[in-house]
C-alpha cells in the first residue's frame, strides 16, 4: 500500500509521457523540446495556482476564491501601470504578492476567527472579488496599448533558454517544496489535515495555520494575477472566469486528496501539466476544442477513481466486515 | 471535507421556551432580513410595488430556488453537487437535439426530466456505490455533463422551441401569478413534507449527523444519498425546462455559475454545510432574500456584477454575525 501511494507521481507521470507518445505517433512534431517547453510555459500559471490550492486542500479547506483574486489583481496592477507606467514591474509584483496576500488573509481571518466553513467564505468571496474587478475598472478594459512595454516584455525575456514565466513556476515549486517538506509550517499543513485533535495536542494553532494556508494561496493568486494580465495583455471583468474549479481539478488529478492530508509539491505539478498536455494535444491531433471540457471532466472522474483506492481507511474496512456480517 | 466531530455540534434544547427559541430562530431573521430589504426596494424605486414587478421579481429566484429544495437535501445528508448548472446544460441542449428531429411539448419536457435524473443517478453511483467524496465527483461531472453540451452544441444554438414549450418558462396560471412561482411553491411544499413530516427526512438528518451511526441503526444511507442525487438531477432537470422554455433558446453556456448561486441560497438559508442542521423554509425565504436583492438592485440600474458583491457579502455576513453575537455573550458570560 505504502509503495502505491509513493508511486502515485510515477502512474501520473506515465499517463502523461503514453499521451505524449500517442499524440507523437501521429505528429512527430509534437515532442520536439520547442513544443514541450511551450507545453511547460503554457501550464506555469496553473502550476502554480494547484502548489497553492493544494497548501489549503491540505488543512482540509478549499479556496474557491484564487481566480477572482486573481483576477482583481490583475486588474489592479494593470490600471496601476496604465496610470504609472514608470513604476519599475519587480515592485509591481511585489505589490501583487501583498494585495493577494492581502486578499487570502480576509478568507483566512473569516475562517480562522470566525470558524465559518471555508467553502461559505470563499464562495462569498469569489463573487466578491469578482464583483470589486467590475467597481475598481467601471467594468472597462485595459488592454495593450496601455501597458509599458516592460510590463508585457518581462515573462516573455528568456534565461538559460526558458522563458522567464517558466522560471517563475519552478522558482515558486522550489520555494512551496521546501516549505512543504523542510519547515514546522509546511509539516502543520499536513499534521492538521490528518488529525486536528492530535494536531491541537502536539502544539500546532489549527486556525492559525489554516490562516496561513489561504495567505500562501492568496499571495500565489496576486503573483498569478500580474503573469497572467501580462501573458494575455488583456485585463477585463471576465479574466480567468471559472478557473478556480480548474486549480482544484489539478490538485485532485495530482492525487491531492479533498480530505486533507494527502498530497505532494511533485504530483500537484504533475496534475496541472497533464491538463495542460491534454489541452495542448487536443488542436493537434484535429479534436474540437469544444471536447476539452468533456475530456478534463472525464479525467477528474479517472483520476479520482484511481486516488480513492490508495486513500481508503481501515476504519471503513473494520464496517465493511461489520455489515457482511450482519 | 470537514470534519464535524472536530467542530462539535451543539444539541438543541428541547426544555427551551419554544417562543422565544422561535423569535430567535434563523427564519424569523430571515423573515426580517426580506422585510428589510422589501422596504428598501419601495422607498428605493417608484417602480417596485407593482404587481407586475413583483411577478417578475419571482423568475430571479424560481429555477434556483426549485434546485436549492433538493441541494438543501444533499447537502443535510453531508453531500454536496456543484453539477446541477452542467446537467441543466446537458438537459437543454438534450431538449434542443430532441427538437430538431421533432419532439412535441410533453416528449421535450420527458426528455429534460429524464436526463437530469439520469445525471443525478450517475453521480448518485459514483459518490456511493464507488464511495467517492462528494465534492470531487461533482466537480467532475461539472466539466463533464457541460462539456458533452459543448461536445452537442459548439459555438452553435438550438432555436425554435414550440409556444405550448414555452409556456412553461413564460407563461401565467393565474393575471400575475406565473407558472413558474406555482411550481416552486408545490415544489416546496413537497419538499416540506419530505424533509421535515416523514421517516425519510429524519433519515437524511441522521445521515448528516452521524453517517456511521446511521449506518448501525439500520438507515441505509447509501441508497438514500443515491435517491437525493437523483432527486437534485430531477429538479435540475425541471429548472432546465423552465430555463429552456423562458430564454427560447439553447446555448451550451446556459446556466453557468448556477451552482454557486444555489448553493449559496441554501447556505443563506440556514442548512448547515457540514451536514445535519437545516430547515425548507430558511431555503425559500434565503431564495426569496436573492430575488428580492437581484430584483431591487436591478431597478436602480446596479450592474449584475456589482450585485454579486452584494450577495457575496449577504452570505458571509448573515453567516458571521449569529457566530459573532454567540462569541460575544459567551466572553460576557
Amino acid at each position: 500500500m505504502n509503495r502505491l501511494l509513493k508511486s502515485r507521481e510515477l502512474w501520473l507521470a506515465l499517463a502523461i509521457l503514453a499521451v505524449i507518445v500517442l499524440v507523437t505517433l501521429r505528429f512527430p512534431r509534437f515532442s520536439q523540446p520547442g513544443n514541450l517547453l511551450t507545453i511547460f510555459n503554457d501550464t506555469s500559471i496553473l502550476m502554480m495556482l494547484a502548489l497553492g490550492q493544494m497548501a489549503v486542500i491540505l488543512t482540509r479547506s478549499i479556496d474557491l476564491s484564487m481566480a477572482s483574486n486573481l483576477a482583481l489583481t490583475g486588474m489592479l496592477v494593470a490600471m496601476t501601470n496604465a496610470a504609472f507606467p514608470s513604476i519599475p514591474i519587480p515592485l509591481l509584483i511585489a505589490g501583487c504578492v501583498v494585495v493577494g496576500a492581502a486578499l487570502g488573509a480576509f478568507n483566512g481571518i473569516l475562517v480562522w476567527k470566525l470558524d465559518i466553513p471555508p467553502i461559505v467564505v470563499t464562495l462569498g468571496t469569489l463573487t466578491i472579488f469578482r464583483g470589486l474587478v467590475f467597481v475598481v475598472s467601471g467594468g472597462a478594459w485595459v488592454n495593450a496599448a496601455q501597458m509599458s512595454t516592460d510590463f508585457i516584455q518581462l515573462q516573455r525575456g528568456s534565461f538559460l533558454g526558458l522563458p522567464i514565466l517558466s522560471w517563475f513556476a519552478i522558482v515558486v515549486a522550489a520555494l512551496v517544496y521546501l516549505l512543504m517538506t523542510r519547515t514546522h509550517w509546511g509539516r502543520a499543513f499536513y499534521a492538521i489535515g490528518v488529525n486536528p485533535t492530535a494536531s491541537v495536542y502536539t502544539g500546532i494553532n489549527v486556525g492559525r495555520t489554516k490562516f496561513l494556508a489561504f495567505v500562501l494561496s492568496g499571495a500565489i493568486s496576486g503573483l498569478c494575477g500580474y503573469l497572467w494580465i501580462s501573458r494575455y495583455v488583456i485585463a477585463s471583468v471576465e479574466v480567468a472566469g471559472g478557473y478556480e474549479l480548474t486549480i482544484v481539478a489539478a490538485c485532485v488529478i495530482g492525487g491531492v486528496s479533498i480530505a486533507g492530508g494527502i498530497g505532494t509539491v511533485g504530483g500537484a505539478l504533475l496534475g496541472a501539466l497533464f491538463l495542460g498536455v491534454v489541452n495542448n494535444a487536443l488542436p493537434v491531433i484535429g479534436v474540437s476544442p469544444f471536447w476539452q471540457m468533456a475530456i478534463s471532466g472525464a479525467a477528474i472522474l479517472l483520476a479520482v477513481v484511481l486516488n480513492a483506492r490508495g486513500e481508503r481507511s481501515k476504519g471503513r474496512i473494520i464496517l465493511k466486515k461489520a455489515e457482511v456480517a450482519a | 471535507m470537514t470534519d464535524a466531530t472536530a467542530n462539535g455540534r451543539r444539541l438543541p434544547n428541547r426544555l427551551d421556551n419554544p417562543f422565544k427559541s422561535a423569535v430567535l430562530s434563523w427564519e424569523s431573521l430571515l423573515v426580517l432580513v426580506a422585510l428589510g430589504i422589501f422596504i428598501a426596494n419601495s422607498f428605493a424605486s417608484p417602480y417596485f410595488l407593482n404587481a407586475w414587478s413583483l411577478s417578475d421579481l419571482t423568475f430571479n429566484f424560481t429555477e434556483k430556488g426549485l434546485i436549492a429544495l433538493a441541494m438543501a437535501l444533499v447537502i443535510i445528508s453531508g453531500e454536496i453537487d456543484l453539477s446541477v448548472a452542467s446537467i441543466i446544460a446537458l438537459a437543454s441542449t438534450l431538449m434542443g437535439l430532441a427538437l430538431q428531429y421533432g419532439a412535441d411539448t410533453p416528449t421535450l419536457a420527458a426528455v429534460g426530466v429524464g436526463v437530469g435524473i439520469l445525471c443525478g443517478a450517475f453521480n448518485g453511483f459514483l459518490v456511493t456505490g464507488l464511495k467517492l467524496p462528494s465534492i470531487v465527483v461533482t466537480i467532475g461531472t461539472m466539466s463533464l455533463f457541460r462539456g458533452i453540451a459543448f461536445i452537442i452544441l459548439g459555438d452553435q444554438s438550438f432555436k425554435g422551441y414550440p409556444a405550448s414549450f414555452s409556456w412553461f418558462g413564460q407563461g401565467y396560471v393565474f393575471w400575475v401569478i406565473s407558472f413558474e412561482v406555482v411550481l416552486f411553491l408545490v415544489a416546496a411544499v413537497i419538499f416540506y413534507v419530505l424533509l421535515h413530516r416523514t421517516n425519510f427526512g429524519r433519515r437524511v438528518f441522521a445521515i448528516g449527523n452521524n453517517a456511521t451511526a446511521a449506518r448501525f441503526s439500520g438507515v441505509r444511507v447509501d441508497r438514500i444519498k443515491f435517491v437525493l442525487f437523483c432527486l437534485t438531477g430531477l429538479m435540475s432537470g425541471i429548472a432546465a425546462i423552465l430555463l429552456t422554455a423562458r430564454l427560447g433558446s439553447t446555448r451550451p453556456s446556459i446556466a453557468e455559475g448556477f451552482e454557486l448561486d444555489v448553493v449559496t441560497m441554501v447556505v443563506l438559508g440556514g442548512v448547515s454545510i457540514l451536514g445535519g442542521a437545516g430547515s425548507i423554509i430558511g431555503v425559500v425565504l434565503a431564495a426569496l432574500i436573492i430575488g428580492l436583492v437581484t430584483f431591487g438592485l436591478g431597478l436602480l440600474n446596479v450592474p449584475g456584477i456589482v450585485m454579486t458583491i452584494f450577495t457575496g457579502s449577504l452570505l458571509i455576513v448573515v453567516i458571521a454575525l449569529p457566530i459573532l453575537f454567540r462569541m460575544i455573550r459567551e466572553r460576557r458570560a
